[in-house]
């Protein structure tokens, strides 16, 4: 390993903490005595920028990763799926920047701005590693940033009590990741996911090893606010200021599924062995049972997302729930995967999204990509009617159609797409997710959880139309029109003219995931 | 060229919703204007096709990896209900003139629900068809839960969720069947010939001919009909049962049996006299004819009696549909499109002529009224759209209903008289409601009488006099000379019945 | 002449006079007498132009829905012709009666018309969609005109003749569902050719089982309520009763002769051997209803009452000299009484359509005269307060009671001179009703005209210029079928031998 490889395969990590370094410097420093809205336009410019560089980095990057000298097996990976992964990551959060535009929760502008491109790079480390050590290193990165933008509204009670929780929670579950890391390491001697997996082939998946797994699942359940490790997200999602909501909401699930997506490819697929290496068959067949987890875990998160869910007045807790059941669908796409043929390479299996693992994989991708897109744009809708009207109730939507029609609009659209609504992209995007897990596995189990999926899918539409029947159809309370800051209404028109026009031609998104 | 109905109701759907509020009346025209062209385009179509087969319009690969087109064809069943389409949008906003709350996002909503219905008669792609499909239900919860009346909200939401899990079970079947075979492509037309093994089709089948018969109201999922029929408003109500449970039928048709044809075969055992999918499917229609026109009979809400009477029509569609063979197939379709212009009208005449000049929809307080004396249009639009509900022979319902009975008694001849004892029981209920709310004259209390004139009621607008002229022309037209959409739908069942290739 | 569709001119005639008569308002009556008065021309040429074989005449083909066995296939024969000619004058007759419509004239002369021209449409239909078409599109003017301008109980009364008509109605069509199911057709002619082979009874059992008997007899239910045959007549006496009495005319003119045509027609060219198979209990019924209208007419008091259960009786002698004829392989000599009978039906369709229509009209100049009164009791002596009207009904009523040299006995006599040799028990127990019919008239003739004036008919108005202009003609004719039957009987005869020819019993 040498430092141009280092430097090359981290330079989206680079670009995005030196501009938080940057806007650190220009707002403690320049901006000092400047206004708010001036010190917010500039921190978000500059965090924006470091985006848009360190996603010019990702394109530039190429297929080759970095590469431990000794052993020839990846440390970070780029290009493939972890690419596509990463620019998702950064395009999501330059918008979670723009919509801090127009806030009012805090007058630490710089920390807040650096600390979500920090914590935004935690999430690149995530997406492209492939060594249990990187990988904690950018989880750890990644949610002690969130933590903090959880508490960042000072002056709400809520915002602490949430960071609290969140945090215990998360201090709780990355034990248990850790705890089982090291199950992983005493069980193969390494630290890389490859060698695990070769390691663990070798002598045969003993007890231990599937206690490691269940430990890892927990702890990236977590992250992913899969059920039975979900609690903390209804009160994170309510106490958290909203673009800081809107962040933990989409990059971070974006970044951990792209974990989770490595993990269950190098240590899911792999099937029965052939010819000189049937010795390894029987080893294999037990693997499979390393999905069941997943399985069970994404049913319920299934449920209860969606059940739950059509109980909520707060409509923020009602899109914490719909996370959650979002989490069990995108679950089920990644515990289905084709059948690793040990013949070929792992990498061109795994790696490459043009691989034969390339379709489970790209449509989580897309499918995690485009759902990240539609919450930041509902979160930013939700703030503007809770800036306006001071709560985020199903009450406080009522005659939105009045108020602000292109409002309205808006979330007419996001909605319906969070609902699965064709043409918009929340429909082909599910489509796309129960087609690939049914082409890999036609099986009972994944056709009758895919009929969960959809009978589910047919509940949340009652939840949706609740807070839209506030916005359209029931009368309003109060007629004051609100206002919304243009940048922040251009932006959500922009989501929203995004979901429909990608909906409409999903080629396009498609066609660009596939291209890596 | 019939592509450009779905496209400009989307168009003109699109500028409703920018169209700036108080222009109640600018909005009005756009709409008929809107739906006058797709009525136009719709006719130039249905003549151009004549004597054609199956058409392709538009085929462009939409997501080539997964063998998805942007697949637009037409053939003659899929040119008689854009036909139907067309009147009935027409109808529709003429019947709708006088609405003042919110005009242009009413029309906004109803244009595209149009557009969603040209979509799904148009298209030959599965999944396409299922996006147009999904698309319809949106609106329709708009325009029932804003503008209608009794009991909206609710009527609304049970619309849309009967819908959305009916089209929840034939997403799912559409996903199985596209990865039973093989994943290449969504093309109705392929899917036909991809020989799907017939145990897969025994489950499948039903799955998605339930789904959509869920739309069309076939019994027991019939309930959100007459709920969803009597809370919208009356351009609501008539598409609804015109135009709405129709795409269900369709469905049924195109998709349920064309692609699942070995679905329909018997089982090898039967169970009292059930011994196939076709005969449950078959039994449901006949006990929703019977059970319609029955629960009709005792309604005590005249709306309530046309919504009953839906879902006893449409029981003949699918009927007809489960009799699989030329006849009683060519009667459903026929049903389809006869059914959809006389359940538009009788739902204009008491929705719109009716209950919004005497607010009441209650035929014991209609029996009070002498309408009669008060509203001969209405009395007498009345009269003869129920003579053509009930199939008197000169409208479209005759036709339509003697194919499918025949057709029916070629396969069980027990269905047939079943049904005829729907008709004669729909013959009771058209009769009793004609009668209390029209020629009963009781009077209001007892010493009550009309010496000096009864209060002024509000005359005939010229929108309702074109929309009543329009469809019982259409109406009268099909039913003298049938023949004009019977050369069109003939040859299409026939491929059908014979194309699915296995 | 062939070019012009004449028989599609005549039924079109009165629905473009409707069409105008709706927004006439007051004028409504004088378009609809002149409409009448251009159909009965164009009836009378229809007549003029039969062939002299006795077989269709005028006859017009046009595909309609082949897929369906539809066809617009109308023609007439001298059977039919007869029948135009009827309706036609019977129309004229009911309009021109109708002088005092002051509700709704133009919708009241509007339905008439429509009327008229579903009658023209059964009567010259030969294919059964369009057949069925007209007799169902007779029946809804008939039940609104009951409806809206009858007499205090019309309610039930308009219903009842609705449900009772529709039920024959779903009769006739399923029975012909079945026959369309077995032989691909609905044509008169060519269905009237496959049963008097045999073949279609060998089609149907081919394809539905041994149920050519159950159609048959839906095909008699259908027919059986119309004529009305007991016991499903019911609904006639408060029809008749609660109908204003120019519709009344109409429904006893030409609407009961739907009923009597199409057994002609339909149910026994087609279904022969059924009902020759059951032709005993036909004949009880028939005459049970010619009984028992003769019967039912003597208690009625009220004299609309007493005409409806007249015509019952009278139309029952159709029904006897009908089912009379279904004797299987007659001899020479049984050949003859079957034309006889035949020929008498067919006369008396005509010369009762002739005499109940006129009864009816007196009824109601009497009604309106006497300021709403009709019953028998109401009224005495009036023959010497108006001696015309009391002449002219005079004739009527002996017309009916069927006395020689009027042209009600023509038709019975031959009826009864073929039922005779066919089914002498049946013609034996209808001399009965003859009696008691007799026996009726009589009654009304005393009670009404003669005996001491009644104190309220003491003012009674004769007949004016225009009426008696109105009804001269129609007594006239009277007298002159009953002196010379053979401007009638030259032309249906041809008809009748050529009818018998085809029939298979």
């Amino acid at each position: 390993m040498n430092y141009t490889d280092l430097f090359r395969a981290t330079l989206p990590e680079t670009a995005l903490e030196v501009a938080a370094l940057l806007v650190l410097v220009l707002d403690l420093s320049l901006m000092r005595k400047a206004a708010l809205k001036a010190r917010v336009a500039a921190a978000a410019l500059l965090g924006i920028a470091g985006c848009g560089a360190a996603l010019w980095a990702v394109l530039l990057q190429g297929n080759q990763g970095l590469v431990f000298k000794d052993t020839g097996e990846f440390l970070l990976t780029t290009g493939g799926y972890a690419a596509v992964a990463q620019a998702g990551i950064l395009v999501l959060t330059a918008l979670t920047l723009l919509l801090l535009v127009g806030e009012v929760f805090t007058h630490h502008i710089g920390e807040y701005v650096a600390v979500v491109l920090m914590a935004a790079a935690g999430g690149l480390l995530i997406a492209a590693a492939q060594d249990l050590l990187v990988i904690f290193v950018g989880l750890e990165l990644l949610s002690l940033g969130l933590y903090i933008l959880t508490a960042f509204a000072k002056s709400s009670g809520k915002s602490a009590e949430a960071a609290l929780k969140y945090y215990l929670f998360g201090g709780m579950s990355a034990a248990f990741l850790l705890f089982g890391f090291s199950y992983f390491y005493g069980l193969s001697g390494s630290t890389n996911l490859a060698e695990i997996q070769r390691a663990i082939a070798a002598s045969g998946p003993s007890p231990l090893f599937y206690v490691a797994w269940i430990l890892v699942v927990a702890g990236l359940g977590f992250k992913v606010a899969a059920v039975p490790f979900h609690l903390w997200a209804p009160d994170t999602y309510e106490g958290a200021p909203a673009p800081a909501a809107a962040f933990i909401a989409s990059v971070s699930k974006v970044a951990s599924f792209a974990l989770l997506i490595t993990l269950s490819l190098n240590w899911l697929a792999p099937g029965q062995g052939h010819g000189s290496l049937a010795f390894l068959g029987g080893v294999y067949q037990t693997w499979p049972a390393l999905a069941t987890i997943l399985l069970v875990i994404a049913a319920a998160s299934m449920m209860v997302g969606n059940l739950a869910a059509l109980v909520q007045v707060s409509v923020r807790r009602l899109l914490a729930y719909s996370a959650i059941a979002h989490a069990g669908y995108i679950l089920l796409g990644i515990a289905v995967h084709p059948v690793y043929n040990w013949q070929e390479s792992l990498i061109s299996f795994t790696q490459s999204a043009r691989g034969p693992a390339a379709l489970s994989a790209n449509a989580v991708l897309y499918y995690i990509l485009t759902y990240g897109l539609t919450t930041i744009g509902a979160f930013g809708v939700v703030d503007v009617v809770e800036r306006a009207t001071g709560s985020d109730r199903l009450d406080a939507f009522l005659g939105l159609h009045k108020r602000n029609p292109v409002l309205a609009a808006v979330l007419l659209v996001l909605f319906l797409s969070l609902a699965g609504i064709p043409p918009l992209v929340g429909f082909w995007a599910k489509f796309n997710l129960f087609a690939a897990v049914l082409a890999n596995s036609a099986g009972v189990v994944p056709f009758r959880l895919v009929a969960l999926a959809v009978a589910l899918s047919a509940v949340s539409l009652y939840y949706y139309l609740q807070v839209l029947k506030r916005a359209y159809v029931m009368p309003a309370v109060n007629e004051t029109p609100i206002k919304a800051h243009p940048v922040t209404l251009a932006v959500l028109v922009g989501i929203a003219a995004a979901v429909v026009l990608l909906g409409c031609f999903p080629a396009w998104l498609q066609g660009w995931i596939g291209s890596f | 060229m019939l592509a450009w109905t779905i496209y400009l109701s989307f168009a003109g759907a699109l500028v409703q919703a920018l169209l700036p509020k108080g222009k109640a009346e600018l909005s009005r025209w756009l709409a008929l204007a809107v739906t006058v062209a797709g009525l136009a385009l719709a006719v130039a179509g249905f003549a151009a096709g004549m004597g054609q087969g199956r058409v392709i319009i538009a085929d462009v690969p939409w997501v080539p990896a997964m063998g998805i087109h942007y697949l637009l064809a037409a053939d003659g069943i899929s040119r008689v209900l854009v036909l139907l389409t067309g009147l009935a949008a027409v109808a529709g906003v003429l019947f709708s003139w006088n609405i003042e709350l919110r005009t242009n996002e009413f029309f906004a909503f109803y244009l595209a629900l149009i557009g969603g219905v040209y979509g799904v008669f148009l298209s030959f792609d599965l999944f396409l068809l299922f996006v147009f499909y999904e698309i319809a239900i949106v609106p329709k919860y708009f325009l029932i839960a804003i503008w209608g009346s009794t009991r909206r909200e609710y009527g609304a939401m049970k619309l849309a969720l009967y819908s959305f899990v009916g089209s929840s079970m034939v997403l799912i079947g559409l996903l199985a069947a596209y990865a039973t075979a093989g994943s290449h492509s969504t093309s109705l037309i392929a899917l036909s010939h991809a020989n799907l093994p017939v145990n897969f089709q025994m489950w499948c089948f039903p799955l998605v001919f339930t789904g959509f018969a869920i739309l069309a109201g076939m019994w027991p999922f019939h309930t959100w009909a007459p709920t969803g029929h009597v809370a919208a408003p009356t351009a609501a109500s008539m598409l609804l049962a015109g135009v709405v449970m129709k795409l269900g039928a369709y469905g049924c048709l195109r998709v349920g049996i064309w692609l699942f044809p070995r679905g329909l075969d018997p089982w090898g055992f039967s169970f009292i006299g059930v011994g196939s999918w076709r005969d449950v499917f078959a039994i449901l229609a006949v006990v929703g004819i019977v059970y319609g026109a029955l629960v009709a009979l005792v309604q005590t809400d005249f709306k309530f009696v046309i919504g009953y009477s839906s879902v006893s029509h449409m029981g003949f569609v699918l009927l007809g549909l489960m009799t699989l063979n030329q006849i009683g197939m060519t009667g459903a379709v026929m049903q389809m499109f006869s059914h959809g212009i006389i359940a538009g009208l009788l739902f204009a005449i008491v929705g719109r002529i009716v209950y919004e000049r005497t607010h009441t929809r209650q035929l014991a307080e209609l029996e009070t009224m002498h309408l009669s004396k008060r509203l001969p249009f209405a009395t007498w639009s009345f009269v003869i759209a129920g003579m053509a509900s009930m199939g008197l022979p000169g409208f479209s319902g005759f036709v339509a209903e003697l194919q499918v009975l025949i057709g029916a008694w070629s396969v069980k001849p027990w269905w047939t008289l079943a049904a005829g004892v729907g008709i004669v029981v729909g013959v009771a209920y058209t009769w009793r409601a004609m009668q209390k709310a029209f020629f009963s004259d009781k009077l209001p209390t007892p010493d009550e009488h009309p010496k000096t004139g009864w209060p002024d009621l509000g005359a005939i607008t010229w929108p309702e006099y074109t929309g009543v002229a329009l469809l019982v022309g259409v109406s009268l037209f099909v039913g003298l000379y049938p023949r004009i959409l019977l050369d069109a739908i003939e040859p299409a069942v026939k491929t059908l019945l014979a194309g699915g290739g296995q | 002449m062939s070019g012009i569709p004449v028989l599609t001119l005549l039924t079109v005639l009165p629905l473009v006079g409707a069409a105008i008569a709706l927004w006439s308002g007051k004028h409504a009556r004088t378009v609809a007498l002149l409409t009448t008065l251009a159909s009965l021309a164009v009836a009378l040429f229809v007549w003029t132009q039969l062939p002299a074989d006795g077989s269709m005449g005028l006859v017009e083909r046009a595909a309609w829905a082949p897929s369906l066995g539809i066809e617009y296939h109308l023609g007439v024969d001298g059977l039919g012709a007869l029948m135009l000619v009827l309706a036609a004058i019977v129309t004229l007759m009911s309009v021109d009666a109708a002088n005092r419509v002051h509700h709704q004239p133009g919708l009241y002369f509007g339905l008439v018309l429509l009327l008229e021209s579903g009658l023209f449409g059964s009567f010259t239909a030969l294919n059964f969609f369009h057949w069925f078409l007209f007799w169902e599109l007779s029946l809804i003017p008939a039940f609104f005109l009951i409806k809206l301008w009858g007499g205090t109980r019309r309610g039930p009364a308009a219903t009842q003749f609705f449900v009772y008509t529709m039920a024959g109605s779903v009769a006739l069509l399923v029975a012909f569902m079945a026959i369309f199911l077995s032989t691909g057709s609905m044509d008169f002619p060519h269905l009237t050719q496959l049963a008097s082979t045999g073949a279609l009874e060998q089609m149907v059992t081919a394809h539905l089982g041994p149920v050519t008997l159950w159609l048959a007899i839906g095909v008699l239910a259908g027919f059986a309520v119309k004529v009305p045959m007991v016991p499903f007549h019911t609904w006639l006496p408060a029809a008749y009763a609660e109908a204003p009495s120019p519709v009344t005319m109409l429904l006893t003119g030409a609407m009961s002769k739907m009923g009597v045509y199409g057994l002609l027609r339909i149910a026994i060219p087609l279904f022969g051997h059924q009902i020759a198979q059951i032709r005993t209990p036909l004949l009880v019924l028939a005459v049970a209803t010619v009984v028992m209208g003769a019967w039912a007419a003597v208690a009625q008091t009220d004299l609309k009452r007493v005409f409806a259960y007249s015509s019952v009786n009278h139309l029952g002698y159709c029904l006897v000299g009908i089912f009379a004829l279904a004797v299987p392989a007659a001899g020479a000599a049984a050949q003859t009484s079957q034309a006889a009978a035949l020929n008498g039906v067919i006369l008396q369709m005509f010369n009762h359509g002739l005499t109940a229509a006129s009864l009816f009209w007196f009824v109601a100049i009497m009604q309106q005269r006497s300021g709403g009164h009709r019953g028998i009791n109401d009224f005495g002596g009036l023959r010497k307060p108006a001696p015309v009207l009391a002449g002219l009904m005079g004739i009527a009523l002996f017309s009916s009671l069927g006395l020689p040299g009027l042209n009600g006995f023509v038709g019975e006599f031959l009826i009864f001179r073929g039922v005779f040799p066919l089914a002498w028990v049946a013609a034996t127990v209808s001399l009965l009703g003859l009696l008691v019919t007799a026996g009726v008239i009589l009654t009304v003739i005393q009670k009404v005209f003669n005996g001491p004036v009644a104190e309220h008919c003491t003012g009674f108005q004769d007949m004016h210029h225009g009426e008696r202009m109105a009804l001269a003609p129609v007594i006239g004719l009277m007298l002159l079928i009953g002196l010379v039957p053979q401007l009638i009987v030259d032309s249906v005869n041809p008809t009748v031998v050529n009818l018998l020819a085809h029939w298979r019993f």
